[in-house]
């Protein structure tokens, strides 16, 4: 199993760390069963996603996608977060093992749980999101 | 580099090399030929042979070479079995072995479980051991074969082997070690311990890779399992492995004489090492026996709130090399089956890591690896939501 340089980038200096005290929203996916846990943080104004962070216990590549998503929601409209697909954030990293390309569904999960909690605390109904799953079977 | 991971596997020693190569290069003859050089090459089979045997205590016609520790495993148990159904006939054999074994034994009997052997795999343990009260309540009239490693790779359990082994040889039953992280570590003493069999592989202390050992008592009902030529007094065909052979035999050599000198130099800075772990870093537990019955190299420690290949990872990127669990492991998203047999739960299985000392290491190591891993461990740790939702109820 070998990681791209992108991946490895992103790992041992991953981009956007922390907690966002005003959150607009906040969305944690999976468990430690399956031995990820993602927790992303986005800060919304009207329709844009002004800043973006993470935190994540797990393995490379879960530390590598949660920097990535964030670092591709950033500035973007809810729309465009909308369309981000797991894909994508394997691509941006150039690659995943086939093992770990679940890690990316995460990420993908993660975004749409902080929109979602977004969603929940304005009321604002957001094209196309479905309420995240409860828990993964990974 | 800082090499922490001795049990996947040992740096091939200067003297056992230079042993082998004259097998690689003047010496190439067939050792089953007739003619004077070829002598030459079989006797230094019969050498290898008798240093094998020495370093176990066994006779030298017990010892049989094999392509290392997977196979030794392998044909002991389906060696075994196809013994007791040539006998028993029909009747279905039944295996014990433990939850705690290595791949190259959990893995042939479930694949043997598959084709209608039973197995029972007996619990182990918080620190690994199998009790011998469990063991004997376990076999039944088809029991053909127990085995049970006498070392742990992943944690590192000693096991209490001769009061095992003295359970099953009451009952008739075959007894199999699987030796392989022992032998060049501790002393280990086929009479003394009572096994039928026990398997051994040399990249573990010193030696070349694929090359290893079985020992089979003499009188053991065992049928091949790779037929073929007459190698190996009929009983592993296959022209033999010269100039692996010849290794492992210096290997073995050099490794038990050592062992005076080395077992107790090693345990100390496992000692060391671990109470280093445990002081300096915060929420961390040693998995594994507390007492003396442990591998003197291995450490097994828990990082709560981080996940195991990411330290690994970091480790790696500053040059240190380290382990989770066994190397096969690494890489798969289950957490370790050993762990998890040791009653861990999947947090504490899954931010575990095995640091493994050898003959490489010295006392400067551990300042080595406390610079690059107490910084990798907070760094993690900031990045991990389990972390803040833990300094969140401590508030
Ligand atoms: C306990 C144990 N058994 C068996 C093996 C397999 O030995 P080999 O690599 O020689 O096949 C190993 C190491 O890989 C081991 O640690």
């Amino acid at each position: 199993m070998e990681y791209s340089e992108k991946v490895m980038d992103h790992f041992m200096n991953p981009r956007n760390v922390g907690e966002i005290e005003d959150a607009s929203g906040i969305g944690t996916v999976g468990n430690e069963q399956c031995g990820d846990i993602m927790r992303v943080f986005l800060k919304i104004e009207g329709d844009v996603i002004i800043d973006a962070s993470f935190k994540t216990f797990g393995c490379g590549a879960a530390v590598a996608t949660s920097s990535m998503v964030t670092e591709m929601v950033k500035g973007k409209t809810i729309s465009e977060v909308m369309t981000i697909t797991n894909e994508a954030v394997m691509k941006a990293l150039d690659g995943l093992p086939a093992v770990k390309a679940h890690c990316s569904v995460l990420a993908e999960e993660a975004v749409q749980a902080a929109l979602w909690d977004y969603s929940q605390e304005s009321g604002i109904t957001i094209e196309g999101l479905m309420p995240p799953k409860s828990d993964h079977g990974h | 580099m800082l090499y922490l991971d001795n049990a996947a596997t040992t740096p091939l020693r200067t003297e056992v090399l230079e042993a082998m190569l004259p097998y690689m290069k003047e010496n190439f003859y067939n050792p089953s030929s007739v003619y004077g050089p070829a002598r030459k090459v079989r006797s230094a089979l019969d050498d290898a042979r008798v240093a094998v045997a020495n370093a176990i205590n066994a006779k030298t016609e017990e010892i049989f070479f094999t392509s290392g520790g997977t196979e030794s495993d392998n044909w002991a148990i389906k060696g075994t079995l196809a013994a007791f159904s040539a006998k028993n006939g029909d009747t279905p054999p039944h295996i014990i072995t433990s939850a705690a074994e290595h791949h190259g034994v959990l893995y042939v009997c479930k694949h043997l479980e598959r084709k209608g052997v039973e197995v029972t795999y007996l619990p182990v343990d918080g620190e690994g051991f199998v009790s011998p009260e469990t063991l004997e309540a376990a076999i039944k009239p088809n029991t053909a074969i127990v085995s049970i490693m006498l070392a742990n790779n992943e944690v590192g359990t000693v096991q209490p082997m001769a009061r095992l082994a003295e359970v099953t040889r009451s009952r008739g039953v075959l007894f199999l070690t699987d030796a392989v992280q022992a032998v060049g570590h501790i002393p280990v003493d086929v009479e003394g311990l009572g096994v039928d069999m026990l398997a051994l592989s040399a990249h573990k202390f010193g030696g070349p890779k694929g090359i290893g050992a079985l020992y089979v008592k003499k009188g053991t009902a065992l049928l091949p399992v790779l037929q073929g030529g007459a190698q190996e007094r009929n009983r592993r065909a296959g022209t033999e492995n010269v100039a692996g052979i010849v290794g492992l035999g210096a290997a073995i050599r050099l490794a038990t004489e050592e062992i005076p000198r080395e077992l107790p130099r090693i345990t100390a800075l496992r000692d060391t090492l671990t109470d280093t772990i445990l002081k300096t870093i915060p929420h961390t537990r040693l998995n594994g026996p507390k007492s003396h019955d442990r591998l003197p190299g291995n450490v097994n420690i828990s990082f709560r709130f981080i996940e195991g290949e990411s330290l690994l990872l970091h480790l790696d990127m500053m040059g240190c090399c380290a382990s989770t669990g066994s190397a096969c492991s690494s890489g798969a998203l289950e957490p370790s089956h050993v762990l998890m047999a040791l009653g861990l739960d999947h947090a504490q299985a899954n931010g575990a890591i095995r640091f493994s000392l050898g003959g490489n290491n010295t006392e400067a190591d551990i300042p080595a690896l406390m610079q690059i891993l107490t910084p990798a461990v907070q760094k993690l740790r900031t990045l991990s939501p389990l972390y803040d939702d833990f300094l969140k109820t401590k508030e």
